[in-house]
């Protein structure tokens, strides 16, 4: 024990660390726990923690995610610090983004191959596509390098591997704010209001952030160890933009195509988002499928990222 | 606890799959082309102790930490942490040369696992100790490398952890930042936190930790008193200044062997607070009358501390043979390098005056100040002065 003449207000605490069978355990503790409880009454006591080859044991990994809130929070502020530094447009590149894209998608689609776009006009209905196309790529491009990128600070320090990947999720949430102000004023422009499906907006973000963790919990945990992900994101990325409903409407396909369609979770997420934002049809069952793809991917994800953490500080 | 690292180039996923398949097939078993950086230690750390980890390079000291801190996983067997644990393996974690000085202080000390509100708390006293006021607000790629060391040495010296694991940082840095660096983890062991310490200077290691473990490939070699712990460990692989070969010839006589021993033992690397010997093995093919030989001590710095001789002035007469001188040194130097000189001559000429045969190294506590001569054990008293 520290001497007694520093009677700090130090929870008890120690460590130690023992062989896998029939190895000695210390017990260190002991006197720690009967000094702060005779002291200082019901004062809960620091958990132990373990570290062994099955991880670092937590005994509510959504708890130290929390705690690790204001990490995360440091993490996303370093990127948008980052970002836009010395850049001449800064912030406005949020929206040059987009825009230019439907404009590529309002002269190819729209205008020359006349893609229907369910009675909503075209630039509107790509721009909600876009948007929300662009928030899942900047959080899955960045997530799948946020953890080779920290590679020094995951070989260096302890904090919840999973703050990585969550703190991608602010930064673009930054620039889909802005974008859903252009989305609101190009709404207003014509005169386009949805009504109702308004207000489950905030579900139409929940479901979006839910896919986008999931598919950045996949690649970032896989980039540490195949360094192959950093250059397969973007070819996959291009794909998978082209297999969603992004520029196009899924409207046209029906049975069992629309369902098979569905399996794309980026689906369900644009159709829900058109629905709440510009009021587009409700998009029924193949949502059901689409929603349980993006749940299986992420719950896949938040399992095998947490099998891989333990050997992240290993081979990053 | 265990640790065993894969050895080899990292697996593209390509290769991966190429493995698993062939394991499948059993046309290729598990590699065993692994190392095991720590096997079976097993040990444990009270709370508020501070227990030093010495040990060579590659002795698993290293992975020990990053176990202890949490930042990789044992391959077998658990560790155990109560309380907050914060590592120091490096000083400037996570520092971002584009961020200025506030931003990343913030950023490190969440880094280090600080709260906002105890880093807002201590911020004031963080920029003080590290004097770079006037730049908080300059991004940290214009500083000069001491101020960036500077300012992430304040941060992580205001951590309050529960544990706190060092490693090596006070390798870098200039002496300043060392002392003062030295003094931060002292503090810590006062104010009742649990330190676990790793360095190779064995100085700081023995003056903050009273107990040490001492690794070896990867198994505990000892473990116990930092200064007994520390002699084995120096004593262990250290080669006497005995070279086998004659040293030096000079006509009649050859000296053969120079070497410093403690507890009959030669080393070139000592404790300060033994008594050492230096001890001149020669040889006399004739007799040299009124041959005087001499013994002295040179520190690193060039000034003779020491200077013994035996003068015959033709009263003894040393016959032909084999002869030892031995010198006893009291412990009376301080901790440093010495140059072990021998000097043989008559009053009519020098032999061999050669000022550094062998060199040896003392270690032992400076009691936090460097470069002063600290004799202990002297008598030594303060008496009132009657004007």
């Amino acid at each position: 024990m520290g001497s007694s003449t520093h009677d700090r207000d130090l929870p008890a605490l120690g460590c130690q660390v023992r062989q896998p069978a029939g190895g000695t355990i210390a017990t260190a503790h002991g006197n720690g726990e009967q000094k702060r409880s005779s002291a200082q009454g019901d004062v809960t006591l620091p958990e132990w923690r373990e570290n062994s080859p099955a991880g670092v044991f937590q005994d509510r990994p959504w708890r130290a995610l929390w705690q690790a809130r204001e990490l995360i929070g440091y993490f996303a502020l370093r990127d948008l610090k980052l970002r836009y530094r010395q850049t001449v447009l800064g912030v406005l590149w949020v929206v040059v983004q987009p825009v230019a894209s439907v404009a590529i998608f309002t002269l190819v689609f729209s205008r020359l191959a006349g893609v229907s776009s369910e009675g909503i006009p075209y630039p509107l209905f790509a721009l909600v596509g876009m948007v929300t196309w662009t928030y899942f790529s900047s959080v899955v491009i960045s997530a799948s390098a946020v953890l080779v990128t920290n590679g020094n600070l995951i070989t260096k320090v302890y904090f919840p591997r999973m703050a990585a990947p969550t703190a991608s999720l602010l930064p673009p949430a930054v620039d889909l704010a802005v974008s859903l102000v252009l989305v609101a004023v190009v709404a207003l422009y014509y005169h386009i209001f949805p009504g109702g499906p308004l207000l489950a907006f905030p579900l139409w973000l929940v479901l979006l952030a839910m896919t986008a963790i999931g598919v950045a919990l996949w690649f970032s945990a896989l980039n540490v160890k195949y360094r192959d992900v950093q250059y397969a994101v973007a070819p996959m990325l291009q794909l998978w933009l082209f297999a969603s409903p992004v520029a196009y409407s899924a409207s046209g396909l029906s049975g069992w195509g629309r369902l098979a369609y569905a399996v794309n979770p980026l689906y369900g997420v644009i159709e829900v988002g058109r629905w709440a934002l510009l009021g587009t049809p409700w998009p029924g069952w193949p949502l059901a499928i689409s929603v349980s793809a993006s749940g299986l991917i992420l719950v896949s994800g938040l399992n095998y990222f947490r099998r891989a953490q333990r050997t992240f500080a290993d081979v990053v | 606890m265990s640790k065993v690292y894969a050895l080899g180039d990292r697996q593209s996923a390509r290769e991966a799959v190429v493995s698993a398949a062939r394991r499948m097939v059993r046309l290729e078993r598990a590699r065993h082309n692994e190392v095991w950086s720590l096997r079976d230690v097993t040990f444990s750390v009270k709370d508020g102790e501070a227990v030093g980890i010495v040990g060579r390079n590659g002795a698993g000291k290293s992975t020990a930490l990053k176990i202890l801190a949490g930042i990789t996983s044992p391959t077998s067997g658990v560790a155990r942490t109560r309380g907050r644990v914060a590592a120091l393996l490096e000083v400037g974690t996570g520092f971002h040369s584009e961020l200025t000085g506030r931003e990343n202080v913030y950023l490190n000390g969440a880094i280090l696992g600080m709260s906002r509100r105890e880093i807002a708390r201590s911020f004031d006293s963080i920029v003080e100790f590290s004097g770079v006021e006037r730049f908080l607000d300059t991004p940290v790629k214009r500083y000069s490398s001491g101020m960036q060391l500077r300012l992430a040495f304040a941060v992580a010296a205001h951590l309050e952890p529960d544990v706190l694991v060092v490693d090596e940082i006070l390798a870098v840095g200039d002496a300043e930042f060392q002392r003062k660096s030295l003094g931060r983890m002292e503090e810590a062991g006062r104010e009742g936190r649990t330190v676990i310490f790793v360095s190779h200077d064995l100085d700081s290691l023995s003056a903050i930790c009273p107990r040490s473990l001492w690794l070896e490939a990867g198994r505990i070699r000892g473990e116990g008193p930092s200064r007994e712990i520390i002699r084995d460990y120096l004593a262990s692989g250290l080669a006497s200044a005995h070279t086998g070969a004659a040293l030096i010839r000079v006509g009649a006589l050859t000296v053969l062997d120079v070497r410093v021993t403690a507890h009959e033992r030669a080393s070139a690397v000592l404790m300060q607070e033994e008594e050492l010997r230096v001890e001149v093995d020669f040889e006399l093919a004739e007799e040299i009358p009124g041959l005087d030989c001499a013994v002295n001590l040179t520190t690193s710095t060039g000034v003779r501390v020491l200077d013994q001789a035996l003068s015959d002035s033709g009263q003894r007469r040393l016959p032909k043979g084999r002869y030892r001188v031995q010198l006893v040194v009291p412990p009376i130097l301080n901790v440093g390098t010495y140059a072990v000189g021998v000097y043989f001559g008559t009053q009519l000429s020098d032999l061999v005056d050669e000022p550094g045969v062998v060199s040896f190294t003392l270690h032992g506590s400076d009691h936090g100040r460097p470069g002063r001569v600290l004799i202990s054990n002297f008598p030594m008293a303060v008496h009132p002065l009657t004007a």
